[in-house]
């Protein structure tokens, strides 16, 4: 049950209930989608990039809680940064959640983003977690791709 | 479930049948596991582990190739599960069931081989909205390659096949075949096949009816039925992954060109010209997988030793009792509501989404599939990205059933 917690903590719960950065930006510079075929969540991520940094971004789509929140939670930690800076945090969120990182959570790094930190107790929820980062890292560098999580190598 | 005594159901001692289950007696997450997810796979009675281990132990040997007597053996136990396989399904002879790697394999194999041989540009395949994934791919692939194409008939809003749309399919001028599922597994929903069967065949059309879901609920006569090809897989009906049967009748068997080549699938092999063996060895090119035949054939003496009457009877409980209890639950929505259904309540819970349920249920001890189930046209076709699927096999128990709606009592505490 505490592990169940650690996975639905309020906040996750909250950015489910209340998803930040929820909708389409009307002319996005970059975009792409996402699906996980296995349990039918859909994301679609539009952004707007300037000088090399996120200066907008938003996701729709539908998901469970974990994808979701995970998403919501992406949008909020990404805007305004670079690129570069993006793709580290990508690394770090992945390390975390796969639970390559250990259990040791650089919360200085990762800011809210550490309250994923649960999903590497469930093996089964990696992807949700992690499908809205595939999909930011399809739109900033494969412009316009669709994944798909099982089309990559985790 | 351990501790309290198992409430029995007439014809069905259910708890020396739950006793035969080694793995329903572990905990998961510290509770009693409640397995509800036999139309994703059943669990293995001891007889059908041993059976394997046995062979395995003190049989082994290649099959119809050597003279020594464990390979004579070996090719007396695979034929017999050859036979109990015939029986079990009422077919005429033994040569008409052919052994593949399941249900997906029996259904290739006749698309490969028949549909190859027989489709033309333009022709038709008759499939349903209701069909499981691997019944759409195998015809989509051989429609790629001989330039026919697919036609799914519709089904109802609660989740039957539209008979009208059926009849209309077959009205057509191009229709060659008919491929649908016998007990849908996304839904329950069991289809009258008897008279798809008879339709089809009205306008002189053959039809294949994939029955992975409904072997291991239902008394199936293929004779009776009357359906030119029946699939289904060894391990939705108590018996081992990777192995299955497709019955096929034997004159439409005889006149089918083989799929795949190999060794004991041909007669004689010259670099000119190779003959091909009888049916149904044309169709298994390659050692089999002969211990997953053997454990087949054991699972299917040992679900015999059931009135599978009674056990329709059992399952159709608990069927009625979950959806009672879902239907008297605020915010869930059963999808699904075919009359005659077996083995299978499909539901979604107002906000939360299947895949969270999933996980919570699991932390309850409760295992239930969560997702597409293979069959994307059906969430399509009900508005839903995925549903919680709770499924039942001849262990299950109503206070599994209650266990169940306890666990769905958590999700509601967590997501309000």
């Amino acid at each position: 049950m505490s592990e169940l917690r650690d996975l639905y903590q309020e906040v996750i719960l909250d950015h489910n209930k209340r998803p930040r950065n929820f909708g389409r930006l009307e002319h996005p510079t970059h975009q792409a989608n996402g699906h996980n075929p296995l349990c039918g969540d859909r994301l679609t991520l539009t952004l707007r990039l300037e000088d090399g940094r996120i200066a907008d971004i938003r996701f729709d789509g539908s998901g469970c809680a974990i994808s979701k929140a995970s998403a919501s939670l992406m949008t909020d930690a990404v805007k305004g940064r670079s690129i570069e800076e993006a793709d580290r945090l990508f690394a770090d969120v992945h390390a975390m959640v796969t639970g390559e990182a250990g259990h040791e959570v650089d919360v200085d790094r990762l800011g809210k983003l550490a309250v994923l930190s649960g999903v590497a107790e469930f093996p089964a929820r990696v992807k949700c977690a992690s499908l809205a980062w595939h999909t930011l890292e399809a739109a900033l560098h494969h412009a316009g791709a669709e994944v798909s999580t099982e089309s990559e190598t985790q | 479930m351990d501790s309290a005594p198992i409430a029995s159901t007439p014809g069905l001692d259910l708890a020396a049948i739950r006793a035969e289950f080694p793995i329903l007696a572990q905990q998961i997450h510290g509770r009693p596991l409640v397995y509800l997810d036999s139309a994703n796979t059943t669990q293995k009675p001891q007889a059908v582990i041993d059976a394997e281990s046995a062979y395995y132990a003190t049989i082994n040997a290649n099959i119809h190739r050597s003279t020594h007597l464990l390979s004579e053996r070996a090719t007396q136990a695979y034929e017999g599960a050859r036979r109990r396989v015939q029986r079990l399904i009422h077919a005429r002879e033994s040569r008409e069931v052919v052994f593949t790697r399941g249900c997906t394999e029996a259904i290739n194999l006749v698309a490969q081989s028949w549909g190859r041989a027989n489709l033309r540009p333009g022709d038709e395949v008759v499939l349903t909205w209701m069909e499981h994934h691997s019944n759409i791919v195998p015809w989509q692939l051989v429609c790629e390659q001989t330039g026919a194409r697919v036609r799914a008939v519709r089904i109802t809003d609660r989740g039957e096949l539209d008979l009208d749309d059926f009849r209309d399919a077959l009205a057509g001028p191009s229709v060659k075949f008919v491929s649908l599922i016998h007990v849908s597994n996304a839904l329950g929903t069991v289809n009258p096949v008897e008279e798809l069967v008879r339709l089809a065949h009205e306008r002189g059309v053959p039809i294949l009816v994939d029955g992975a879901q409904a072997v291991p609920h239902l008394a199936v006569d293929v004779q009776a039925l009357d359906c030119d090809f029946y699939a289904f897989s060894a391990h939705k009906l108590y018996g081992p992954t990777g192995i299955g049967a497709l019955y096929g009748k034997a004159a439409l068997l005889e006149q089918m060109p083989p799929w795949q080549g190999g060794g004991d699938m041909i007669a004689s092999v010259t670099f000119e010209r190779t003959t091909y063996n009888e049916v149904p060895y044309k169709f298994e090119a390659g050692t089999p997988n002969i211990a997953g035949v053997v454990g087949f054939g054991a699972a299917v003496e040992w679900l015999q030793r059931f009135d599978m009457a009674a056990l329709a009877r059992h399952e159709r409980s608990l069927v009625e009792a979950l959806t009672a209890r879902l239907d008297a639950m605020d915010g869930i929505r059963i999808i699904g509501r075919a009359p005659h259904k077996a083995g299978v309540v499909s539901f979604v819970v107002e906000g939360v989404h299947p895949h969270d349920v999933g996980t919570i249920l699991d932390s309850e001890g409760v295992a239930v599939r969560t997702g597409q189930h293979c069959a994307q046209p059906v969430m399509d076709r009900y508005g839903v990205p995925a549903t919680v699927r709770a499924s039942f096999g001849i262990y299950n128990t109503t206070d599994e059933v209650e266990a169940l709606v306890a666990a769905l009592g958590r999700v509601r505490e967590l997501f309000g």
